[in-house]
């Protein structure tokens, strides 16, 4: 069955078959892709797996993707064959370790376009990311009354650590209102900014909005007064080609295991100059020059901000992951996740009593929705039944549930390897919910 | 679908649909708020209390079907119960869900048994036993208005 779905895609089928029901959608839909969906698919191992016995579908790329045979490869070919620990030893292990660990430094730069790998600094995954900004640049540079601004649109991890660093400093946090749409407000979050302002952090690609910010006009409008910008990237990585020097952001933060890598490994990216003038955010091996027992110096970034043995079979993991990422193309990931959404998109419109919540111009990968009647939490415990994977709930960003005045969303969140035949079974899926509670 | 519909029965989507006692009780002498934080369901729980019995109980908030069903449930059974028998009928409820009830007591839970499907999913148990969990708030703080966050 699974392989049935996976056929109907890159023009190749001739009609698309609710498995349920042998109901046929009119193929003519489907668009050709440049990417073969069919073969993509098998490489990736769970998608062959069945859930409570149907075919797995898995929406709930937002949270996080799914893993390329090659990505589960090298994390067991490190562990199996190379595993040592790295910047210390003089042992073939050891220095075989420490060229792969580096070499993926090369890799993330080339993946964000940065200018040189000094600017990349690994991390645990975005939230460490944008603490370690929060409380190295931070803490370092604010004072009472000063002002970080952030979007009303943020992850909880882009909110909470500026709180905790505005209570240490005294600085004040704001946040720029979005629409109805879900789309921000740059009139206001212009008008936000202020001599005052040390910060902005805003996310390039909303988790539970789909919203795409635009960033390089919010970045414009920052410097022109002299401030940097932290962009959180976690959405955005997986699904937007993303080049930090066109940008021009001073911070980017994302996350491996959300670009078909492995959990506990994300992303760093700054302006040498400003990562040079940071202090460490952690204190410990790997991170100095020098130690006596009454004080310390530094190393040179990158190695200033990580201390300690680093997750180093995760970040060849993402190694692997963004070679797997650039060997498929951005572009085409992004153009056949659009034609992903827009049919998902259109769809749910078609059921009656369907709300979408996130309706911006500029979207991507996220399809957020309420039913009449039916509570997310069902809506997802229904499709679970169905083999769909969904995530429901506030997705981390309670002051967006807010701001639309609900308690929660279903989310339907695209990856490339994701098709027209299981949006099909997401759409039945909620149809049969709508049965159940009518 | 045979474990889903042993979720979803019909009672309890029919009380999802039209909940007992669903309002805000205005001359209430308890009242405790419920939270989720994992989902964000919010509901309040209100009790009339005349010594140690339930005068009177009644709920209102936002939340799954699983949620709104055990709160209209909950709020029915206990009506006329003191104390200490609203509370071991929640002990016996929350085994209920859990999976870990004989048979023989679940019979004694009556329409409340309809809740026994919630064993097969785990991750709903919260959902069911959130107004019971406000309920026993309540009963256990006398004299405040409290909330169990």
């Amino acid at each position: 069955m699974r392989r049935e779905a996976g056929r109907l895609i890159g023009g190749t089928a001739t009609a698309a078959v609710d498995r349920s029901r042998g109901k046929a959608y009119p193929l003519a839909r489907v668009p050709a892709s440049p990417l073969d969906i069919e073969r993509i698919r098998e490489d990736f191992p769970i998608l062959r797996h069945q859930i409570r016995g149907k075919p797995l579908v898995y929406l709930d790329n937002a949270a996080t993707s799914q893993k390329p045979q090659v990505v589960i490869d090298a994390v067991s070919r490190f562990y199996s064959a190379e595993n040592a620990n790295i910047h210390r030893g003089v042992h073939y292990l050891s220095e075989r370790a420490t060229v792969a660990y580096d070499e993926v430094r090369e890799k993330v730069a080339q993946f964000l376009n940065a200018r040189s790998s000094r600017e990349i600094i690994f991390t645990r995954g975005t939230t460490e990311g944008i603490n370690l900004v929060a409380q190295s640049y931070g803490r370092t540079n604010l004072k009472p009354g000063d002002e970080i601004v952030i979007t009303a649109m943020e992850h909880h991890s882009n909110i909470v650590p500026w709180q905790l660093v505005c209570e240490q400093t005294g600085a004040v946090l704001k946040a720029a209102p979005i629409n109805d749409d879900g789309e921000l407000d740059v009139t206001a979050f212009e008008q936000l900014l202020s001599d005052r302002t040390r910060l902005v952090a805003v996310v390039h690609l909303s988790n539970a909005l789909g919203t795409i910010n635009p960033i390089k006009r919010l970045v414009a409008l920052a410097h022109a007064r002299g401030i940097p910008v932290l962009v959180d990237g976690a959405q955005a990585a997986p699904h937007l080609a993303v080049d930090v020097q066109d940008l021009d952001c001073d911070f980017f933060v994302f996350s491996g295991h959300k670009v078909l890598g492995p959990t506990g490994v994300g992303v760093l990216y700054g302006k040498e100059a400003l990562l040079e003038r940071m202090p460490p955010y952690q204190g410990g091996g790997d991170m100095i020059e020098t130690v006596t027992l009454q004080r310390s110096t530094w190393a040179p970034v990158p190695s200033k901000f990580e201390a300690g043995t680093p997750m180093i079979a995760q970040v060849i993991g993402m190694g692997a992951a963004l070679d797997y990422v650039a060997d498929l193309g951005l572009e085409s990931i992004a153009a056949w996740e659009h034609e992903l959404l827009s049919y998902a998109t259109e769809r749910l419109r078609g059921i009656e009593g369907i709300r979408l919540i996130g309706t911006a111009r500029e979207k991507a990968s996220v399809l957020s929705f309420v039913l009449d009647g039916a509570h997310p939490h069902d809506i997802g415990t229904i499709l679970d039944d169905e083999g769909v994977a969904i995530r429901v709930g506030h997705h981390c960003a309670q002051p967006v549930m807010e701001r639309f005045g609900l308690p929660a969303t279903a989310r339907a969140s695209f990856a490339f390897y994701n098709t027209f035949a299981e949006i099909d079974v997401l759409a039945d899926g909620i149809t049969n919910v709508k049965k159940m509670f009518a | 679908m045979a474990t889903l519909s042993s979720l979803y029965q019909d009672l309890i989507l029919d009380h999802n649909r039209a909940p007992q006692n669903f309002r805000r009780m205005e001359n209430a002498n308890r009242r405790v708020e419920g939270h989720n934080p994992l989902c964000g369901d919010r509901l309040t729980v209100w009790l009339r209390m005349e010594g140690d019995i339930i005068r009177d109980a009644a709920f209102q908030g936002s939340g799954c079907a699983i949620s709104k069903a055990s709160a209209s449930m909950m709020t029915s059974s206990v009506k006329g119960k003191t104390r200490a028998e609203a509370e071991a009928l929640f002990a016996r409820f929350h085994s209920l869900v859990t999976g870990s009830l004989e048979q023989t007591q679940a019979d004694s839970l009556g329409k409340l048994a309809v809740f026994s499907g919630l064993a097969e999913f785990p991750i709903r148990v919260k959902c069911a036993s959130l107004s019971w969990h406000a309920l026993k708030a309540a009963l256990e703080q006398p004299d405040a208005v409290v909330s169990t966050e």
